[in-house]
């Protein structure tokens, strides 16, 4: 240990000697190791923000909605009234068959203009089920979400998500009034909180909801649905806009939305529905953030190498301006291999403090992309114990060859050496 | 003056005092095409505490002969036995062990580090024996004291004269007290009053019982020697000895 702390302080002091030289040599590692872990940050960043968009989908769920064909829509000429997407047999089918599906929640979605006193705003009417609020988690700002005895009494009760409520009713303490849908009303119950940030479009609220209980939405507004839009006339027959169905365990997901797919292909040769499995599109996700990221290091690790070259390189010179103490230090007794830790201590000294000074440079630079850019970063503690295990790898791999060169030095003719 | 015959006469074969014992020692470089023999089968014996010059015009190979008894080089041929140790069997690592336990150098330019201070470069057989830091000061220390230099520990050998820096290399080449010590021109690089400071060093060595051998060409410089070596073409030419030695 004394030892080692002596081979220490003689590579410190001969890397002293040379104060700039060193201080260019580290500065190479120093950005090398900064851009590794930087560019770690910048992918590692963009992984977590696809996995939350991904995540707050509900990777146990698995979304089925109606899907009006294009084939269908060029037959509207023909027919009157377009009947397509799914049934309610269909959430029957999937809880019959799927022992590994926890609950299936069905919606009925139609836009209408909802109006309170003065003020009038277009909501997304769904009539769903209380299972809802458990697929699709949101915290509840006021009263309280639907319930199974809003079902059984078909109660005219709706919750509205949070900026619903707010374009609707304002400052109005809202709990309790009622909204007009169409010359119906509806007691407001409560209110939940919308996922507003998800800018992929697929989760399956949206910021301006109306839950109401479906058995009412089915009663009220029957499956048939009829649009007057400047002049024409258009109608369409849809027993149920989406079903949610959540599965009990992760593992099952993808064999489960495999099951379904064959399921409904079979009973829908049509094509009349869309399958949204999240789990599998947050598989693609990381695979590909993964792909982005190792590809960002692979770039910074570039730099990292560069940086090694340039220790081996002062090394060498370093060896060669050394030659004659080499052969001193051989004639008085040196073994090679201490010659070869000597030269080994000053490019493993240099590599790592570079890295250590890389692991502040790293994070700084991460936190400069995010305040120029608004790219997201994280600095993994991986990124910086890889950053310093390669930093130290890469003082050992390039400071070795000039060390073996430094030691295979004949002592007789390193001594003529001037 | 004697001279001749390579054996010191009466002393029976396994001679305590016969420290070094050449036989029949080669060493061949290949030149191009061409072989030289700059050692073409040398027979020599030599005893504890004694002091020998090697003598001779360049490419007699005496030079040649100082590194392999420094155990520098390895010869082709023959044997040298070096304190019952037959050099030859030795590899790198234990070569090296036995430099550093067995031999001192002291050459013509000195070679002392540069960047090291007076203190270190004496520390320097020390630090690869292992001692401690504390102790190899205190040895540092007490060598520069008897070389003169007690006071320029802190010096490096740049802010020395020619013979202060040589004075530090005679330090340093007893800091491990080997019972050799090897010279190659030790005052090659020194005027003529420093020369004999170190030549009296020396003198004062080889009264306290170091085996000396030094390269030289100055025949004064040799007269201190009680042996002097000649060597020519690779051979050993004549020897001759100070009154009173054989």
């Amino acid at each position: 240990m004394n030892k080692f702390i002596r081979m220490l302080r003689l590579g410190i002091k001969s890397l002293l000697l040379h104060k700039l030289r060193s201080a260019l040599t580290m500065l190479g590692v120093v950005f090398g190791v900064g851009a590794v872990v930087a560019m770690l940050a910048v992918g590692e960043g963009a992984q977590r923000k696809a996995l939350d968009e991904i995540k707050a989908l509900g990777s146990n769920n698995i979304m089925l909605s109606s899907k009006q064909n294009a084939d269908d829509a060029e037959a509207t000429t023909t027919s009157m009234i377009k009947t397509y997407g799914l049934l309610y047999e269909d959430e029957k089918r999937i809880l019959d068959t799927f022992s590994a599906v926890e609950r299936t929640v069905p919606t009925k979605d139609l836009r209408k203009v909802t109006y309170f006193g003065e003020r009038s705003v277009e909501l997304r009417i769904v009539g769903t089920t209380p299972g809802w609020f458990e697929l699709v988690p949101r915290e509840v700002i006021a009263g309280r979400v639907l319930l199974d005895r809003d079902m059984q009494t078909s109660a005219n009760v709706c919750v509205l998500t949070e900026s619903g409520a707010r374009k609707l009713l304002a400052a109005s303490s809202v709990i309790g009034e009622s909204v007009r849908v169409s010359g119906d009303l509806y007691q407001v119950i409560g209110i939940v909180q919308n996922e507003e940030s998800s800018g992929g479009g697929r989760t399956p609220d949206s910021d301006v909801d109306a839950y109401i209980p479906i058995n009412v939405a089915k009663e009220r507004y029957s499956d048939l649905m009829i649009r007057r839009a400047s002049g024409s006339f258009s109608a369409e027959q849809v027993e149920l806009h989406r079903i949610l169905i959540q599965v009990k365990d992760l593992n099952d997901v993808e064999s489960v939305a495999a099951g379904i797919e064959r399921m409904m292909k079979t009973f829908h040769p049509q094509g009349d529905y869309d399958l949204y499995v999240p789990l599998a599109v947050l598989n693609a996700a990381k695979a590909q953030a993964s792909i982005w990221k190792w590809t960002l290091f692979s770039i910074a690790a570039i730099s990292l190498l560069v940086g090694g070259i340039g220790i081996m390189n002062i090394m060498l010179a370093s060896v060669t301006e050394r030659t004659r103490e080499i052969g001193i230090r051989r004639a008085i007794g040196a073994k090679k291999k201490q010659i070869v830790s000597q030269f080994l201590v000053e490019t493993v000294v240099l590599s790592a403090v570079g890295g250590l000074i890389g692991t502040v440079v790293g994070p700084a630079i991460a936190l400069g992309i995010t305040a120029m850019s608004g790219i997201d970063t994280v600095v993994p503690m991986y990124s910086i114990v890889l950053a310093v295990g390669i930093s130290g790898g890469i003082g050992i791999v390039f400071g070795l060859y000039p060390a073996v060169r430094a030691a295979n030095l004949d002592p007789i003719v390193a001594l003529r050496h001037d | 003056m004697t001279d001749t015959i390579a054996e010191p006469s009466p002393a029976p074969a396994p001679d305590d005092k016969a420290l070094i014992e050449l036989k029949g020692l080669r060493k061949t470089y290949q030149m191009g095409s061409q072989q030289v023999h700059a050692l073409a089968g040398v027979d020599l014996r030599l005893g504890r505490g004694e002091f020998w010059a090697i003598l001779g015009a360049s490419g007699s190979g005496k030079s040649t002969m100082l590194n392999v008894l420094g155990c520098l080089d390895r010869p082709t041929a023959g044997t040298y036995m070096l304190e019952g140790q037959n050099v030859a069997d030795l590899n790198d690592d234990a070569l090296s062990e036995f430099r550093l336990r067995h031999l001192g150098f002291i050459f013509q330019s000195f070679n002392l580090i540069p960047q090291l201070t007076v203190q270190e470069n004496i520390e320097l057989p020390l630090y690869y024996l292992g001692w401690e830091a504390e102790k190899s000061a205190e040895r540092a220390a007490e060598l520069a004291d008897r070389v003169g230099l007690g006071d320029r520990l802190d010096h490096r050998p740049n802010e020395l004269s020619g013979g202060q820096q040589q004075r530090v290399a005679v330090a340093r080449a007893l800091a491990n007290d080997p019972p050799v010590l090897l010279a190659d021109e030790p005052t090659g690089n020194l005027d003529s009053s420093t020369s004999s400071q170190i030549m009296a060093l020396l003198d004062d060595l080889s009264r306290q019982g170091k085996t000396i051998i030094m390269v030289t060409h100055e025949l004064d410089i040799a007269e201190h020697a009680q042996h002097r070596l000649h060597m020519k073409d690779g051979l050993i030419d004549r020897i001759e000895r100070s009154n009173g030695y054989e």
